[in-house]
């Protein structure tokens, strides 16, 4: 948890929208910031609260579907809108779950087997 | 009632003993008895309807016997304690209160401190939970005594869940009826007219006995009422004067026995139609919530689904149905609800909300999205207790849903009846069908399990630690023993009920019904309370906020010994509100405001972080933690569990993911 202190207090150095083209580390910390973690998990993996665990990474969806869903999807998810996310920030929170590795081969995991 | 009239009340027969033998012995009568006799008209004589019986016949028939004759009588909170023990109460989870001294007098020092054993409870709430999990394990319902007011205030949230959750509680409120006697002041503010009043929206029936022997048939009533289903709890409401009065009577008195009532059974030909829709349909379903009440409610249902080949779907109010089992399909639940000709819902809490979805998106002015998930013409059978049960204020009883077939009947008690009609229903030409359905669902299943480790193993390295690793390492170190998951699984992705293997009846315990907050840590003390008594282990997954609602529940578990493995799932947050906020700044096009925290302002537990395993050892219970990286994990867990094996509870604080 000390980690993403240190992004939520990396917040109030970088304005949110300060254009810092595809940058992981700063998507990371507006990732926490726009609360997507608070369902999806800090790595994207899911959970009980993303409709059957819909994972965003490894390999989001491509940008187009991926930025369209945030803006516009009326489901489960809440909509974020530019007013309160700026395309750039989606575009770093999209470099965030790009940067993100792919998890252990489940086979080689003993307590999964 | 006044504690003078009762002291009178229960000395009428010493007093007319008093009377008889005082008459004998020519001696001067009682006030009260010369007021009798001058209220008779001044100069006649009285004339006795019949031969006064001699002097000596009075006084074998009236008198006390020598033997007693130094005796002043028996507290009659003894014989409360002795009908208390006619039903085998095994424990009386209890918050100490002067409204029911009386009673707690006996309890330790007539009764001996046995059936029931006061356990010493730090809050109300936690006392009536702590019954609330006994019975999930146990299937025999617990006494709670609590301050009739500001005790039965603390306990109402949990009897509230008890009540959503079919779940049997005695609670006796004590009280001081009599305004004119009861101590002024502190003793004063704790008496009320109609305690009950408080819980009456939310418990199946209540009494306040003026009398011995009207407690000792309220009583049993209570218990009996309580143990027919739908289960519910009960109250009854103890004057303090009563209690401490004191009975001549013993002798007399009786304890009613009890005989339980035989649960209700759906009717004849409801069950034959289910049975022919079932046995006739080409894609049944069948839902399941608070269905098995024991271990043979698993094996009924069981033999219902593989008679019909049809899907399971757990929404695991109970241990309804193995996991292991190819039928159990709860993760194909939506598409399975969407293709079925006929469902058939066993004790669903809420049939509108399994049969339609609601989306939270604040559409149609602001309410949110409502849809229907199964075919227009699919027939729907419930069978429901809870129908017999139903009050009108709170609303528990969920929206309406228009069912084809419906038997206010108890599930589990009907299941013989339907699995035997529905054999006799099946068409011989349906059998082969009714087998290739099974031959789909079972590679459905393995294909299911393999999604689920996939789905557990992303982010398994992470830290804050996955709650899909917490739960496998937990698992671990448990899988060799005769273990029992006794909390809640819901809030983090349900991994215990999705990737342990469960087919035993006390593999989970289901959640608190009605999701009042503070139900977990308790609810989980009193289910390993039950565990310790058949020998076995016990662990409970703790959300964070839930532990601070009534911590002291650790306390009553290192005092009284219960081994239970408390593993911490610290988001560190409200996290259900956390969302929820978020979920309205974005509808309203505002940034959520997060202070100094990780989330909406106000939702989360941090700033300082609460440390969870200092709090658990100031307490008394064994502790590890907090633990941030997943690899910390295993060695902890196996400390943790040793301590519980030696017959202690444990707590590990585990920082996890969210959800
Ligand atoms: C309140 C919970 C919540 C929050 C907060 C949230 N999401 Fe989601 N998200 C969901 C749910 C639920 C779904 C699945 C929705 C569906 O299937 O209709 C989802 C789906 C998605 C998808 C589509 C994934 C797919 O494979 O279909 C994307 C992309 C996504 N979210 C991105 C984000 C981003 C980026 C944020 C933060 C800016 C965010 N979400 C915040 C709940 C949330």
């Amino acid at each position: 948890m000390r980690l993403f202190h240190a992004c939520a207090i990396a917040l109030t150095v970088l304005a949110p929208g300060a254009a810092l083209a595809a940058s992981a580390e700063h998507g990371k910390a507006m990732f926490i910031l726009h609360g997507c973690w608070q369902c999806h998990g800090t790595q994207g993996q899911g959970s009980i609260a993303t409709s059957g665990g819909k994972r965003l990474a490894p390999n989001p969806l491509p940008w187009e579907a991926f930025s369209g869903f945030v803006r516009s999807t009326n489901r489960a998810m809440p909509p974020y809108s530019e007013k309160i996310l700026s395309d750039g920030d989606l575009a770093d929170i999209y470099a965030y779950l790009q940067s993100i590795p792919k998890p252990p081969d489940v086979n080689g995991i003993t307590l999964l087997k | 009632m006044a504690r003078e009239e009762s002291q009178i009340k229960f000395n009428r027969r010493k007093f007319l003993a008093g009377v008889a033998i005082a008459g004998a012995a020519g001696a001067a009568a009682p006030p009260a008895a010369r007021a009798a006799t001058t209220a008779l008209t001044p100069g006649t004589t009285p004339r006795p309807s019949a031969l006064r019986p001699s002097a000596a016949v009075a006084a074998n028939e009236t008198a006390t016997p020598p033997a007693m004759a130094k005796s002043e009588g028996v507290p009659a909170s003894d014989f409360m304690v002795d009908v208390i023990k006619s039903l085998d109460i095994k424990y009386m989870p209890c918050n100490p209160a002067d409204s029911f001294r009386g009673l707690h007098e006996s309890l330790i020092n007539y009764g001996g401190n046995k059936s029931p054993e006061f356990l010493t409870c730090t809050h109300e709430e936690a006392a009536v939970a702590m019954a609330h999990g006994y019975f999930k394990i146990a299937g025999k319902p617990l006494m709670v005594c609590v301050h009739g007011t500001v005790g039965l205030q603390h306990a109402a949230m949990a009897i509230y869940n008890a009540w959503c959750d079919r779940v049997p509680v005695i609670v006796v409120g004590g009280n001081d009826l009599d305004a004119s006697k009861r101590a002024p002041g502190v003793p004063t503010f704790h008496s009320a007219q109609d305690i009950s009043s408080l819980v009456r929206d939310f418990t199946k029936w209540d009494d306040q006995p003026v009398s011995l022997p009207h407690f000792a048939q309220s009583f049993v009533r209570a218990y009996k009422l309580a143990m027919t289903p739908p289960h519910e709890p009960v109250m009854i409401a103890l004057d303090a004067a009563l209690q401490e009065s004191t009975t001549l009577d013993r002798a007399k008195l009786t304890i009613p026995r009890y005989v339980p009532t035989s649960p209700p059974q759906g009717d004849g030909n409801a069950v034959r139609e289910a049975a022919r829709l079932l046995a006739n349909a080409e894609r049944p379903v069948i839902v399941v919530d608070k269905c098995a009440r024991t271990e043979n409610g698993v094996k009924l249902l069981v033999e219902l689904a593989e008679a019909l080949q049809a899907p399971v779907i757990d929404q695991k109010g109970r241990m309804n149905f193995p996991n292991t089992h190819y039928l159990s399909q709860n993760a194909r639940g939506r598409a399975l609800l969407g293709q079925a000709d006929v469902i058939l819902g066993l004790e669903l809490s809420d049939y509108w909300g399994t049969v339609n979805g609601w989306i939270d998106n604040g559409d149609d002015d602001g309410s949110g999205l409502q849809e229907s998930h199964v075919k227009p013409n699919a027939k729907l059978i419930s069978i429901s207790s809870i129908l017999l049960n139903t009050k009108a204020n709170y609303q528990d009883f969920q929206r309406f849903q228009v069912v084809d077939v419906e038997m206010a009947a108890d599930a589990e008690a009907t299941l013989p009846a339907l699995i035997e009609a529905v054999k006799q229903a099946l068409p011989a030409n349906q059998r082969a069908a009714v087998e290739a359905r099974g031959g789909g669902l079972k590679k459905a299943w393995s294909e299911t399990r393999d999604r689920t480790r996939q789905a557990a193993s992303y982010a398994w390295d992470a830290s804050p630690i996955s709650t899909a690793r917490m739960a496998m390492e937990v698992y671990a170190q448990i899988k060799d023993l005769d273990w029992s998951s006794v909390g809640g699984d819901r809030q983090f992705s349900a991994w215990p009920t999705r990737l342990w293997p469960m087919d035993k009846h006390y593999h989970h315990i289901g959640g608190p019904g009605g999701y009042g907050v503070g139900y977990g840590l308790p609810a989980a003390v009193g289910a390993a309370l039950a565990n310790r008594d058949a020998g076995r282990f016990s662990v409970s997954f703790q959300p964070d906020g839930d532990l601070m609602y009534s911590p002291g529940a650790l306390w009553t578990a290192a005092r009284h010994k219960i081994p239970l493995l408390t593993v911490m799932h610290n988001n560190r947050g409200y996290h259900q509100e956390t969302m929820h906020v978020q979920r309205m700044s974005n509808r309203r096009n505002r940034v959520a405001y997060l202070g100094k925290d990780l989330g909406p302002l106000g939702t989360r537990i941090e700033n300082p972080d609460i440390d969870y395993a200092k709090l658990a050892s100031a307490l008394g219970v064994y502790s590890a933690g907090p633990i941030t990286e997943p690899n910390e994990l295993a060695p902890a867990l196996k400390k943790a569990v040793q301590a519980v094996k030696a017959g202690e509870p444990a707590l590990v604080d585990v920082v996890t993911q969210p959800r």
